[in-house]
């Protein structure tokens, strides 16, 4: 803890309150993954911790460092931005699996299939 | 000195919170009750493995765990699409 | 130029990347572009045609307007999460798209999984017709009027 010292309350105050607000973003999004009732409603709960949870967090410890290192540390951007992009992918396979294995055990709460062939935007399988 | 006790309480709330996070999806991983909602548990909580080295990186002072952070959000993410992929399909690889 | 850099975007984006997680160097510039033009080459194998936006207006207000809209919807979210007091129906809404490019609804995709409230569950090419789940579930035609207005159209602007 030696190095924060250094640190002025001016930078320190909204460091803090970053790693506050973060953390108890991604708290609530671990309570809601336990308390919620249903798979569907679940698949809301992460995307807390992993938006502005992650992204507070990250923030802190970018003005953190780069105040400690004397120069701008932005290496903490590729991890946020690494963790936008990510997410939703696996959020979207998770749920179009979901979909399936409800589908296939003939759940009443899930809409059935629209037509034929339907895929994320990502899979869409080409020739060639 | 206020400066020092208002990061320090701050890093110990945040660890605090993710630590109690990552043990709510754990319990999540544990009672299930089906696959996906497993899968969902583990996305959960590499990523709040993942902030907690952040938030120990900043309290000690040392940027070596960063890496480690990167690492856990590269092999987690892989790890989780592999695991919904082989829900949807049966298999990991086409 | 096209020949040396099919995908100009991709090759930027990861020499970008390769910058931020080394020190700023000359040398550090020269193998991060090596390693980009590469990667951009590799890429152009699987996926030969590289997007090209009409405007880069309509998409640098959009990534304005979801940065808001991100901030948002985690207060909402957030605040039903600890009780709220008041009901809360979660549902699943169909919406049908006009978007045809496969950029711009994976854009689209992207967008809404990462929105905390509503998840891309579904989308069906032949149809159109996209299956979503909400959270909070207020009234469906609000919920049509956001993805089509607020996010469909800067996309339909940007590639058409």
């Amino acid at each position: 803890m030696t190095a924060l010292e250094a640190m002025p309350l001016w930078l320190a105050l909204p460091v803090a309150a970053l790693l506050v607000v973060g953390s108890t973003l991604a708290f609530l999004g671990a309570l809601g993954l336990l308390r919620l009732t249903s798979f569907y409603e679940r698949i809301h709960a992460p995307t807390l911790g992993t938006s502005w949870g992650a992204a507070a967090i990250l923030l802190a410890s970018l003005l953190g460092y780069s105040w400690l290192q004397d120069r701008v540390i932005l290496h903490e951007i590729v991890i946020g931005l690494f963790v936008m992009i990510t997410t939703p992918v696996t959020l979207m396979v998770l749920g179009a699996a979901a979909l399936k294995r409800d589908r296939e055990e003939g759940d009443p709460a899930v809409p059935p299939r629209a037509a034929t062939g339907g895929h994320a935007p990502g899979h869409v399988e080409r020739q060639g | 000195m206020t400066t020092v006790t208002v990061l320090i309480w701050a890093t110990t709330y945040a660890q605090g919170a993710l630590a109690l996070a990552g043990f709510l999806a754990m319990v999540r991983i544990l009672i299930g009750p089906r696959a996906q909602d497993r899968v969902l548990a583990v996305d959960a909580f590499y990523i709040i493995a993942m902030l907690l080295l952040i938030v120990t990186g900043m309290k000690l002072g040392t940027p070596f765990f960063f890496e480690a952070a990167l690492v856990i959000g590269i092999c987690g993410f892989v790890g989780t699409v592999a695991l919904a992929k082989f829900l949807l399909r049966g298999e990991v690889i086409e | 130029m096209r020949r040396l850099l099919p995908h100009p975007i991709l090759s930027l984006g990861l020499l970008g990347v390769w910058l931020l997680l080394t020190r700023l160097s000359p040398g550090h510039v020269v193998l991060g572009s090596a390693v980009a033009v590469v990667a951009g080459w590799a890429f152009a194998r699987i996926e030969p045609e590289a997007p090209r936006p009409r405007a880069v207006w309509p998409l640098v207000r959009l990534a304005g307007i979801v940065f808001l809209d991100v901030l948002r919807s985690n207060y909402a979210v957030a605040r039903l999460l600890v009780g709220g007091g008041r009901q809360r129906r979660s549902a699943f809404v169909h919406i049908r798209l006009r978007l045809k490019n496969r950029l711009a609804l994976g854009m689209l995709a992207v967008i809404i999984t990462a929105t905390p409230g509503t998840a891309w569950l579904e989308y069906d090419e032949q149809t159109g017709l996209l299956l979503l789940h909400v959270f909070d579930m207020v009234d469906e035609a609000t919920w049509q009027d956001l993805i089509a207005n607020r996010y469909e159209s800067l996309l339909m602007e940007a590639f058409g």
